[in-house]
């Protein structure tokens, strides 16, 4: 993955830019030592790395917008970044750019539950939002897998989704309102308590920007109220087809659980040696997670069930309590745990019509035979959103680039069967060079031109989603 | 202007000498608009229909009904709940997915599963260059790249013409039942449609009539699913507002006729007046209506949309200053905006873009002010 050069000239203007950084920041706020930066140089995607100019911990909204004023005269890129669990690369930096935490700013600004919303710093973590307004019962949907960890920042720069997301939709679906700094330090508010943009629907094109467009230091997002309750089973299936097939089935039947986990047997398999889940030998399983009262549940699970039996399950788990609700989610909660012990891999994201799982699951064995690595399917079947684990080996010369290049292969039918390259980790600098397998030329201009508008030098995280070649004339103008 | 194939489409705008007024069914006659009318409804079709995969793709200018019946044939819907604005507007012909798209039209299930909006998951476009432009996809998550379609909602064909677009469909649920309130004050139907909302009972519409079909206020709470769970849930909501005297309707035309009355603000058909619509915290929605004095009224979302019948000219935005959310005049004329004015910043990145997607200012030029 090839990354722009950095700009001398910036590079070497580096004790003025700092200089004029701690002007604007407390001390402790700036971090400029070579040792400090390299715990900003990469996120998630740490086959990439490259330490920043520098670091800055801003904890407010007009810190930010006095940063980025010094770096928009300065004409310094940056790069924000909320807690760097970023599978895509989305807050890897380049040598000559400043990294914005948002990490200080993590406050509970307003809470509101006659109108259903939260406010808050978007350094806060995911499961925070969750936590803050557990105690009366009510909950933040979204629920990436790395809930624990990443900030409402990152989730609203990539939309991000999670296992649940099938009935309450991913971030952009829960966002209400955002307190934004743009690149040359205007504050701007979007949308709010009410429901819907009264022009043009900014708010919008914000949610999944990956940071390109502005930096959201506040959201107002929607809380809801728990169910009364909540219950897993487990349906095993000997072939990935079948698994497929009753996926469909039971979307076509009405039912709209609140997830459909599916695991294949790599998968199964290191998640067994792992966490020790009591998961049944068999080639495919589903989870499939209905919400309710008791009898809502019964009468839900009762209809799954029936739809799974006219596919010849292998075996039917239904959870009789917490504890046995508990152990059918623990393996598929370790499933990335497990394969990481196992192997080192690569996590793919591409999404697809759910009514071509059976095909693409058979195409990406054949491929796994071709290329010579193994994969692991564990995904998100409701919605199409599959995440295929391609396991290498990092030491061995050469089987990163086989891994990266079986990976682009898997994305590229994605596309070919109708669905995309990636459904919520975003593009980064990951899938930055395929989205020309997505998108024409035309397509891609057109999304530049929205940065164009808010980001007219292109400083704001540039060399991410679109392909070098296609931005390059941009940002090169924008430098000189 | 009536293009056949998008193709078409594409050369008509880039030859275009003037403005273009961009036309699906002509229902939706929201704003000004001036210039040589541009006809969308000769591409029309559904292209693609997968209930397996709740997805259908439908060219801009098919007709709603259409969708709708092929939907039903298969227990789905598009559960936003679209509103009909012919007899608000008094205008006649069909509305078509592209108008519905283009002024994200939702109804009152917004409130629970989200805006049209919310459920387009892909659009092509034509834009002022008269280039074709696709984005998003028919996927249900997919964030490759800027979400172009949310932008291309609700920008009144501003930016682009649309010609195709994919949503996500959901079943339709087996059951339904509307718990009716009646006699309530608006501030305490606001706030019994917020414990309503606020209860784990998955509430699918919350309205307020304060002159309701007898004359008297009427507030509706709405549930669906499969019979069990809504009989479950009626029982707990009847229970939770034992002292407002609910009643339970059961029947299914009598609950469809209700919220179509709420969803097409049908109290309002044959009235004079201008009508406004305004977006506000649900809790500010009383004070909305307080400060309006209209004489006419309807609260949904929970109190958050508060439909207004104000007398000609009346400016609406005045009364609410301060308030927050936004007014938009769905029918009146006069020199008043018909879109709530942004602030600077914000109009200026409004502006920005319409001047990038439409260099030459041709596309409904004005509709959105």
């Amino acid at each position: 993955m090839q990354m722009p050069d950095p700009d001398a000239r910036v590079i070497a203007r580096k004790s003025r830019i700092v200089a004029r950084l701690r002007e604007v920041l407390p001390a402790d706020a700036v971090i400029d030592d070579i040792a400090e930066t390299r715990a900003y140089e990469c996120d998630a995607l740490t086959a990439y790395r490259c330490p920043p100019l520098c670091a800055v911990l801003p904890s407010s909204t007009a810190e930010v917008s006095a940063v980025l004023r010094v770096c928009h005269e300065e004409g310094v890129p940056v790069v924000p970044r909320g807690s760097g669990t970023s599978l895509a690369g989305g807050a890897l930096p380049t040598a000559d750019s400043v990294i914005l935490g948002v990490a200080r700013m993590n406050e509970v600004l307003e809470t509101d539950y006659p109108n259903r919303y939260i406010r808050v710093q978007t350094g806060r973590t995911n499961l925070s939002v969750t936590g803050a307004v557990e105690e009366n019962d009510f909950f933040y949907a979204p629920d990436p897998s790395s809930q624990l960890a990443c900030a409402i920042a990152g989730n609203v720069a990539m939309n991000s989704g999670g296992a649940h997301c099938l009935k309450y939709g991913v971030t952009t679906n829960n966002l209400l309102g955002v307190t934004m700094v743009l690149m040359d330090g205007t504050v701007v508010e979007l949308g709010g308590a009410h429901l819907d943009a009264g022009g043009l629907d900014l708010l919008g094109v914000i949610c999944g920007s990956e940071g390109q467009l502005g930096v959201v230091t506040e959201a107002t997002l929607r809380i809801l109220r728990k169910p009364e309750g909540a219950r897993p089973v487990l349906i095993a299936f000997n072939s990935n087809e079948v698994a497929g097939a009753c996926v469909s089935d039971i979307i076509k039947a009405g039912v709209l659980p609140v997830a459909i986990e599916f695991m294949d047997r790599p998968c199964i398999v290191a998640c067994e040696a792992f966490a020790k889940a009591g998961y049944p030998d068999c080639e495919a399983l589903l989870i499939v997670e209905v919400e309710g009262s008791e009898s809502e549940i019964a009468e839900q699970l009762g209809l799954i069930l029936q739809i799974a039996r006219r596919h010849d399950p292998v075996e039917l788990r239904e959870a009789k309590d917490a504890d046995e609700a508990g152990r059918i989610w623990l393996g598929r909660k370790s499933a990335f745990g497990a394969m990481g012990q196992i192997n080192d891999y690569m996590c793919l994201d591409g999404t697809i019509p759910v009514s071509e799982l059976p095909f693409v699951l058979k195409r990406i064995g054949e491929m796994s035979k071709q290329f010579g690595l193994e994969v692991a399917n564990v995904f998100h079947a409701g919605d199409g959103n599959m995440h295929p684990l391609i396991l290498f080996n990092a030491n061995q010369p050469g089987q990163l680039e086989l891994c990266e290049e079986f990976g682009a292969e898997i994305l590229k039918l994605c596309v070919e069967v109708g669905g995309c390259l990636t459904g919520e980790h975003g593009v980064g600098i990951e899938k930055r060079d395929l989205m020309s397998v997505q998108y024409g030329a035309v397509d891609l201009d057109a999304q530049m031109a929205v940065k164009d508008v808010f980001d007219p030098q292109w400083l704001l995280n540039p060399a991410k989603v679109f392909p070098l070649d296609a931005s390059a004339p941009r940002r090169t103008l924008a430098a000189e | 202007m009536r293009p056949e194939t998008e193709a078409e489409l594409a050369s008509m705008i880039e030859a275009a000498q003037g403005p273009l007024r961009v036309r699906g069914g002509g229902t939706r006659a929201v704003g000004r608009s001036a210039g040589e009318v541009l006809d969308v409804g000769g591409l029309s079709g559904i292209t693609l229909y997968d209930p397996g995969a709740l997805t259908m793709v439908a060219q801009a200018g098919t007709p709603l009904a259409e969708v709708e019946a092929a939907l039903a044939a298969e227990g789905q819907r598009l559960a936003f709940e679209p509103m009909d604005h012919r007899g608000l507007l008094g205008t006649s012909g069909a509305p078509t997915v592209g108008g519905m798209a283009a002024a994200n039209v939702s109804g009152s299930r917004r409130i629970s599963v989200g805006a049209c909006r919310d459920f387009m998951l892909g659009v092509r476009f034509v834009d002022g260059a008269g280039q074709i432009v696709r984005n998003g996809g028919r996927v249900m998550k997919n964030v490759t790249g800027y979400d172009l379609v949310k932008l291309m909602a609700g920008s009144w064909g501003t930016l682009g013409v649309l010609t195709e677009v994919a949503f996500k469909v959901l079943p339709r649920p087996a059951a339904s039942a509307t718990v009716l309130l009646p006699g309530l004050g608006n501030d305490a139907a606001v706030g019994a449609m917020s414990s309503a909302l606020g209860s784990p009972f998955d509430v699918t519409g919350a309205a307020h009539l304060p002159e309701g079909p007898d004359g008297a206020p009427l507030t509706l709470i709405r549930i669906e699913g499969f019979a069990e769970s809504v009989a479950y849930r009626a029982e707990r909501l009847h229970e939770m507002f034992a002292g407002h005297a609910p009643r339970v309707e059961r029947d299914p035309e009598r609950i469809d006729a209700l919220w179509r009355m709420v969803r097409d603000v049908e109290p309002f058909h044959g009235r004079a007046g201008d009508v406004w619509k305004v977006s506000c915290k649900p809790s500010d929605g009383p004070a909305v209506a307080e400060r309006l004095g209209a004489s006419g009224l309807l609260f949904d979302w929970g109190g958050g949309l508060v439909w207004a019948l104000l007398p000609e000219g009346t400016d609406a935005r005045a009364r609410l200053a301060g308030l927050g959310g936004h007014a938009t005049r769905v029918r009146g004329t006069g020199r008043l905006p018909t879109f709530q004015p942004e602030p600077a910043p914000v109009a200026a990145l409004s502006e920005g873009l319409r001047r990038r997607f439409d260099p030459r200012g041709i596309l409904n030029p004005g509709v959105m002010a």
